[in-house]
C-alpha cells in the first residue's frame, strides 16, 4: 500500500508539486527574459516570446501565492501547534525540534527564515509579472528595464529557494503526520 | 522616448518601488515583531498562524497602497528607472536583512 495522510498531502501539493511548478516557470521565464535581447530574433520571434514569458511569468507569480497561501494557512498551523500535556511530540514538529539542543536550529534559524522569506517571492514575482505584461515587446529594445526585471525574478526564486530547501529538511527532521 | 513609451516606463517602474516597499514593510514587521513582545502579540491576527499574519498582510497592504498611489502619480509622466530600480534594490535588500534571523535575534 502507499498512502499518506491528509496533513502529509497537503505537505507534497505545498512543497512538491508547487515547488516544482515554480521551479520550471522560472527556468523558462528566465531563458525567454535572457534570449529575448537577442539581436537574431525577429520582430514576430519577439512577439512569440513575449507571450510565453507573459504566461510563464503569470504562472510563477500564481504558484508561488498558491505556495505561500497553502503553506502558512494549511501546512504551518500543524507544524506550530502547541502539544497538550504528555503528548507524542513527534506529532508537533515546532516543539519536537525545540525539545531538543541538536534540532532546535532547524526552527530557530531555519524554519524562522523560511516563513517570512517566502513571501518575497509572490509580491518579486507578482511585480515581474505586470511589467514584462505591460512593458510586452519593448522589452526587447529595452536593456535596462529587461536587466530589472531579471534581477527581480531571480531575487523571487532564490527566496522561493531558501524557503523550499529549508522547508524539505525541516520536513526530513520533523514530518508533518 | 514618446509619451505613451514614458507613460509605460512609469507604470512598470512604480509596480517595482511599490514591490520594494512591501520587502521593506515585511523586514520592518519581521523584526519589530520579533524584537517587541507587544507587537508581535498585535500582529497575531489569525492564532493558528500567529504574528505571521500580522506581518504578512500589512506588508500586502502597504505594497498594494503605494502600487496604487506611485500609478497614479507615474501613469503618464516620465521617471528616472535607473533611480527607481536603485531604490527597489536597497529596500529589498533592507528587507531581506529584516527577515534573517542571526539579524533580528540580535534586537
Amino acid at each position: 500500500m502507499m498512502t499518506l495522510t491528509a496533513r502529509e498531502s497537503w505537505a507534497v501539493i505545498h512543497g512538491m508539486m508547487l515547488g516544482a511548478l515554480f521551479l520550471l516557470a522560472f527556468a523558462g521565464g528566465l531563458a525567454e527574459l535572457i534570449n529575448l535581447g537577442s539581436e537574431w530574433t525577429t520582430e514576430a520571434g519577439i512577439v512569440k516570446r513575449v507571450r510565453r514569458l507573459i504566461a510563464g511569468t503569470w504562472i510563477m507569480a500564481i504558484v508561488a501565492w498558491l505556495t505561500v497561501i497553502t503553506g502558512t494557512y494549511i501546512v504551518y498551523p500543524w507544524y506550530r501547534a502547541k502539544p497538550p500535556e504528555g503528548a507524542d511530540l513527534t506529532m508537533f514538529p515546532r516543539s519536537f525540534l525545540l525539545s531538543k539542543p541538536d534540532t532546535a536550529g532547524w526552527h530557530n534559524f531555519g524554519m524562522e527564515w523560511k516563513e517570512h522569506v517566502a513571501w518575497f517571492a509572490p509580491i518579486l514575482a507578482t511585480a515581474v509579472a505586470y511589467m514584462v505584461t505591460r512593458y510586452g515587446t519593448k522589452l526587447a529594445k529595452d536593456e535596462q528595464v529587461r536587466h530589472a526585471i531579471i534581477v527581480l525574478f531571480t531575487i523571487a526564486f532564490l527566496t522561493a529557494a531558501v524557503a523550499g530547501i529549508f522547508g524539505a529538511f525541516i520536513n526530513k527532521a520533523a514530518p508533518i503526520h | 522616448m514618446n509619451q505613451q513609451a514614458e507613460g509605460k516606463r512609469g507604470l512598470i517602474a512604480a509596480a517595482m518601488l511599490a514591490a520594494g516597499i512591501g520587502s521593506f514593510v515585511l523586514g520592518l514587521m519581521t523584526s519589530l515583531s520579533e524584537g517587541i513582545h507587544p507587537v508581535e502579540n498585535a500582529l497575531n491576527f489569525y492564532n493558528p498562524v500567529g504574528a505571521l499574519t500580522g506581518k504578512t498582510w500589512i506588508a500586502i497592504a502597504f505594497w498594494l497602497i503605494s502600487w496604487a498611489v506611485l500609478a497614479g502619480k507615474w501613469r503618464n509622466q516620465a521617471v528616472d528607472f535607473g533611480k527607481v530600480y536603485n531604490i527597489t534594490l536597497i529596500l529589498v535588500a533592507l528587507g531581506l536583512l529584516g527577515t534573517f534571523p542571526l539579524f533580528f535575534d540580535l534586537l
